[in-house]
């Protein structure tokens, strides 16, 4: 066994009302990949943000080769080489690749300089990237190239990955994973975090797992069965979504080359998307991050109104209605972002159910609302979806995500819709809550609903999904039937490898 | 109406003094902006630096330390904006015409003793030469320091923004401030140390108009110049050079309408006198309304609080 | 060191106690301030905020704060929708001129004439329309254009102060006036007059207005689907969207009725206590309701109550400028002092205040 790199003890750290971590301890040898495993909310982030110095131990100590290691801040944890590739949050849009990796670096060179050296370490590393390009532009597989070499560019003795691979598709990463053995050939240590299983199987050499904030078992992901981990990280045995095998009935929804442009400046255009949905099935839209998802449910929703025809639900042309004239024709949808965009987080539930709720609900008569009325269809979204609150009086940001998003699926469902729309149904959501949420669904479709499920979650797709398709920048490919397809077909359909190419193996 | 009693090299000298006043204070509000923050208190910053600067040199004598404590006033006032939106995470629109309002009024009371009083004069910059060139020497040459300043202070923006890594640090937190945040950079402290910046020059740009452009003092004296500032801010699309230009775009209008009254064009003065609004708001509208990718340059955060919750 | 941290939902308690904690606190910054001017402070602060209501010549003040806070909360009412949705109208001065103009215009066109039963709703309407006209040129710019409303707005105070001059130097000027600048004074027209409806109480059909604004806006923003929609366009415009709300729609919506009411506020002031159209007919009101809707938390109940303190501030402040000498610029000042402390108390309405250990943030 090599040294130990990065050695942590009894963390703990508790914000008002959970305790994010408690009494947390393991060890990072020196070139190891350590996965971090866990549920959303176990607290992954927290741990990785004290490694980073982002945020502040209440108790317990880290030492980094032996010598006391307390970062005040990130530029701390950089100099002592700690180097992280975030989720979400560190890029800048309008700033080139060049200056965005200037940004996340202690001493970064001259522009011209740092733009060589970033064309350098990307063709070594397999990580094609222009410096010069606004990150604003660049797909999201891109964007965590620059993260990458960001951190590349310091030779750092610990990386850290938050998810890297939520926004690759299987190709890129096979391509990402070799580019880690690489690493890891060169000394460098790696902290994983992930829930995906399977690529800890593949990657790791030691998992620590964590629940509630607490370390509940070491092992070795190599010999260790997945079920094993799964039960280990969520605490319980899962319910997998059961489903009623059944024939589709007839076309309810129908896209015919639908095209909108993005009203975003850095957003991703829909191009000439065709597709059918039957009723009674579910259709499940995969691709990466930032390829069309948004801006399909918008174009779905009635938040970007298309040419008349482009959207048709029962024959009728409804693409220049907007999010009412549809709800009344019961064409509903959930989009991605719970706060701020399917809910209001300062606004009561039940002000919240009438969001969506007005029309079909019959919340408003002659323009004034009828708050007995919505009070009473908030409860039953509370009741039926078991969205765990004190009462409809409270504000949509108290919920947890888990609840918060029971709360909005539950208030489509509830108003029967004929076609509903989800996007990233799970995201951000505990198993049990996703499992529930999930199997809402499907008995959505069994009541002869056509359900179209937008997620980036390719296990859930498979799970739930009758047809498959994927966007890839802004294009839908074919839908084909989700049984029998392998990885590699599923990749393809997103996109492939894109541009990316394996890592040079030499050094 | 007689035109030729418009001189065109007097009439472009005195451009560019009109202009210098809302040149200050847009260059300042340019560098706020770019650090994501949206200072509307312009106006009340620019008419307390009026007074600040103009109570201190007609006291010491010096109108130079008139603009050094036109400068520290306003930045010492704009702490109050800085505070109430970075600590106390107010809305910034609000806060910005709080700071407005609260300026006017404390301007008002701190010039109670300066009224009808003429400040010491501030001798233009010799240039030897340079200021005897035909035409072009009287336009460019013989005019105050506060001019070169100004002209100096676009520049060194212009550079700073371009070239410093301490620029892309501040356009860093204006274009996302979790991202900067999660980079470890210290958002609340650039953020005011921009905002100080920002109340130093809309103070400079006061202490102009009451040193120099009028110069006395008046309650209420700036009419709308702090605002036209921001308008600027907006015209040049977030650009240092931009800036400039519409400074001095709005300054000829101004020295072009005065002298239009002068020569008694026949149109009523109140018209004449509204012309530089009316045209500040055309070319706003033109501005905003090219959207694309000119509308980038406007910092995504720009308006949004901050406040690092884990 | 002090921490702050969000609370999951908005403090209720705080929510009202904050404006009270605001005014308390502006008073005793209030009182430094005067005693630097060297005014006894606590002298000053009586003067200001209880002699109007309850001293020796309180019968006459009394009715001088239904004149102040009529067209405040009149303004007042008319922002705070607009605020609410983000929407920024802050060119009230501007329209509250266009609308007494316009009002008055009417009025003057008919003189000598006497019909009050047509003459005054028919101003009545001109100024509500001179209002939402010029409201509407910062709502188009800002649905056709994406042009900033609040910079369109503000500018086109400026535009409507060289108005108001040429009008009462010009077009509105009373032609037996001797050649000074004012038009008529429309007081002494009985079928144009903004009359005291009840004597002695400052009573007057602005105050009337106001009081049913206030009655309207709370209605619309409780019980209505327009009112709940320039709620959630404020909290969140994605959700807003979302949810049907059509934006362009709601920017001309707020603009237009917050024109229109700033409109009506100038006409009853220029057809009743001011009385005629002068070069400095406007005093202001526009950006003081600023502070009143802002102070009222945007709340119509919450409006009515600040505007009355504002008004008190008015004429409390007259008072003490004439028995302490206390300069009127220094009322300006604790003015916007107190919308400085309302603003940063304000943050204890979403935030818990902690004091401990300082963390790495």
């Amino acid at each position: 066994m090599a040294d130990t790199l990065l050695s942590i003890e009894g963390l703990t750290k508790a914000y008002p009302g959970v305790v994010a971590n408690d009494d947390v301890s393991f060890t990072v040898s020196e070139g190891e990949v350590h996965a971090l495993l866990g549920e959303n909310g176990a607290g992954k982030s927290t741990l990785v943000k004290m490694i980073y110095g982002l945020v502040k131990p209440d108790a317990g100590r880290m030492t980094m080769r032996g010598a006391p290691y307390e970062p005040a801040t990130p530029h701390a944890a950089r100099q002592a080489g700690v180097a992280m590739v975030f989720q979400h949050f560190s890029l800048f849009d309008a700033l080139s690749v060049a200056e965005n990796v200037a940004l996340g670096m202690e001493e970064a060179p001259k522009q011209r300089q740092l733009a060589r050296r970033i064309r350098e370490v990307s063709e070594t590393y397999g990580l094609p990237l222009d410096p010069d390009r606004l990150v604003g532009d660049l797909s999201a597989g891109e964007r965590q190239r620059v993260e990458i070499i960001r951190c590349l560019l310091q030779d750092p003795k610990l990386l850290i990955m938050d998810e890297p691979t939520s926004v690759l598709t299987p190709q890129e990463v096979e391509i990402l994973f070799e580019t880690l053995h690489k690493l890891q050939h060169e000394g460098t240590a790696i902290l994983y975090i992930s829930h995906k299983l399977e690529e800890i199987r593949t990657l790791c050499d030691n998992a620590t797992i964590l629940r509630l904030g607490q370390v509940v078992a070491t092992c070795d992901p190599k010999t260790a069965s997945a079920r094993e981990m799964a039960e280990l990280m969520v605490g319980a045995t899962l319910h997998t979504p059961s489903r009623a095998a059944k024939a589709p009935g007839d076309v309810v929804l129908e896209l015919s080359g639908l095209s909108v442009a993005s009203a975003n400046p850095f957003g991703t255009s829909l191009k000439d998307i065709t597709l059918e949905v039957r009723s009674g099935e579910v259709l499940g839209i995969g691709g990466v991050a930032g390829n069309g998802q948004d801006e399909l449910l918008a174009a779905l929703s009635g938040e970007a109104p298309a040419r008349a025809e482009a959207v048709c639900l029962h024959g009728e042309a409804v693409g220049r209605l907007g999010p009412n004239a549809r709800r009344r024709l019961g064409l509903l949808a959930a989009p991605e972002e719970r706060l701020g965009h399917a809910a209001a987080p300062d606004m009561s539930l039940t002000e919240n159910a009438v969001l969506t709720g007005a029309i079909r609900e019959q919340l408003v008569a002659n323009g004034f609302l009828k708050w007995p009325e919505a009070k009473g269809f908030a409860e039953r979204i509370i009741e039926a979806f078991d969205v765990r609150t004190p009462g409809p009086g409270n504000a949509a940001r108290s919920l947890s995500g888990g609840n918060l998003q029971k709360f909005v699926i539950g208030r489509e469902i509830l108003q029967r819709p004929i076609c509903l729309v989800v996007n990233q149904p799970t995201w951000g959501v505990d198993a049990s809550a996703a499992a529930a949420i999930r199997q809402a669904l499907l008995d959505l479709a069994a009541e002869g609903v056509a359900v179209v499920v937008i997620s980036q979650d390719l296990d859930e797709l498979m799970e739930i999904s009758d047809r498959f398709a994927a966007l890839n920048e802004g294009r839908l490919s074919e839908p084909r039937p989700a049984q029998g397809l392998t990885v590699e077909e599923i990749g393809l359909m997103m996109g492939g490898a894109h541009d990316m190419e394996v890592a040079h193996v030499d050094g | 109406m007689d035109l030729s009693t418009i001189n065109p090299a007097v009439l472009l000298a005195s451009l560019m003094v009109a202009s210098t006043p809302i040149l200050l204070a847009a260059i300042g509000e340019l560098v706020v902006e770019k650090s994501g923050v949206l200072n509307l208190g312009v106006e009340g910053m620019m008419i307390v630096g009026a007074i600040c600067g103009f109570a201190v040199s007609v006291e010491t004598g010096s109108p130079v330390l008139g603009f050094v404590a036109a400068a520290a006033g306003s930045a010492l006032l704009s702490m109050t904006f800085g505070i109430l939106t970075q600590f106390f995470l107010s809305n910034q629109v609000a806060t910005g015409l709080a700071l407005t309002l609260f300026g006017l009024g404390l301007s008002a009371l701190m010039g109670q003793g300066y009224v009808g009083i003429k400040p010491p004069a501030m001798g233009d910059l010799n240039l030897g030469p340079l200021g005897d060139i035909p035409f072009v020497g009287r336009v460019l040459f013989q005019h105050d320091v506060m001019v070169y300043v100004s002209l100096a202070l676009v520049a060194a923006v212009w550079a700073f923004l371009k070239y410093t890594r301490a620029g892309l640090i501040l356009r860093a937190v204006g274009e996302s401030h979790d991202a900067a945040h999660a980079l470890g950079y210290k958002v609340v402290v650039v953020r005011l140390a921009a905002i100080a910046f920002g109340g130093a020059c809309a103070g400079l740009g006061g202490a102009y108009l009451s040193l120099i452009r009028v110069p006395q003092w008046t309650e209420g004296m700036t009419a709308g110049a702090g605002w036209i500032a921001l308008a600027i801010v907006v015209f040049s699309s977030w650009r240092a050079w931009g800036v400039l230009i519409g400074a001095y775009l709005f300054g000829g209008v101004t020295v072009l309408q005065l002298n239009l009254q002068a020569a008694g064009l026949d149109v009523p003065v109140e018209y004449l006198s509204m012309s530089p609004y009316l045209i500040t708001i055309l070319v706003l509208v033109i501005m905003s309304s090219g959207r694309g990718r000119a509308a980038l340059n406007a910092p995504a955060s720009l308006g949004r609080s901050f406040h690092a919750s884990h | 060191m002090i921490r702050l941290e969000k609370r999951p939902q908005p403090s209720r308690a705080w929510s009202y106690a904050t404006p009270v904690l605001a005014v308390i606190v502006t008073m005793i910054a209030g009182g430094i301030l005067f005693a630097v001017l060297g005014k006894d402070p606590v002298l000053s602060i009586r003067t200001i905020f209880w002699d109007p209501l309850f001293g020796e010549f309180a019968f006459y003040y009394r009715g001088q704060l239904l004149v102040k806070a009529g067209p405040l909360i009149l303004i007042a009412i008319g922002l705070s929708l607009g605020f609410r949705a983000g929407i920024w109208n802050i060119g009230a001065e501007g329209q509250y001129i266009i609308g007494a103009i316009c009002g008055a215009a009417v009025g003057l066109a008919f003189y000598p004439m006497e019909a009050r039963w047509l003459i005054f709703p028919l101003m009545v309407i001109a100024g509500a329309v001179g209002g939402f006209l010029w409201a509407m040129i910062p709502a188009i710019l800002k649905t056709r254009f994406n042009t900033n409303e609040i910079l369109v707005s503000l500018l086109l105070v400026y535009v409507a102060e060289q108005l108001l001059a040429s009008m009462a130097l010009g077009t509105l000027r009373n032609p037996e006036g001797s050649g000074f600048p004012g038009s008529r004074n429309l007081q002494q027209y009985d079928s144009a007059a903004n009359t005291e409806l009840i004597a002695g109480t400052g009573m007057h059909w602005g105050v009337v207005a106001a009081l049913l604004a206030v009655i309207g806006a709370y209605v619309l923003l409780n019980r209505h689907m327009l009112g709940y929609q320039i709620r959630l366009t404020g909290q969140s415009p994605r959700a807003a969207r979302f949810a049907g709300v059509r934006p362009r729609l709601l920017v001309v919506f707020c603009l237009g009725a917050s024109g229109a009411l700033a409109g009506l506020a100038g006409l009853f002031e220029v057809a009743g206590p001011a009385g005629q159209i002068s070069i400095d007919f406007n005093s202001g009101y526009g950006f003081t309701a600023i502070i009143v809707a802002f102070l009222g938390r945007l709340h119509p109940v919450g409006i009515l109550l600040a505007g009355l303190l504002l008004a008190l501030t008015y004429i409390g402040g007259e008072a003490a400028q004439a028995t302490l000498g206390l300069p009127a610029a220094a009322i300006q000042a604790f003015q916007g002092m107190l919308l400085f402390f309302l603003l940063a108390v304000d943050v204890l309405t979403n935030y818990r205040m902690r004091f401990g250990r300082a963390e790495v943030a």
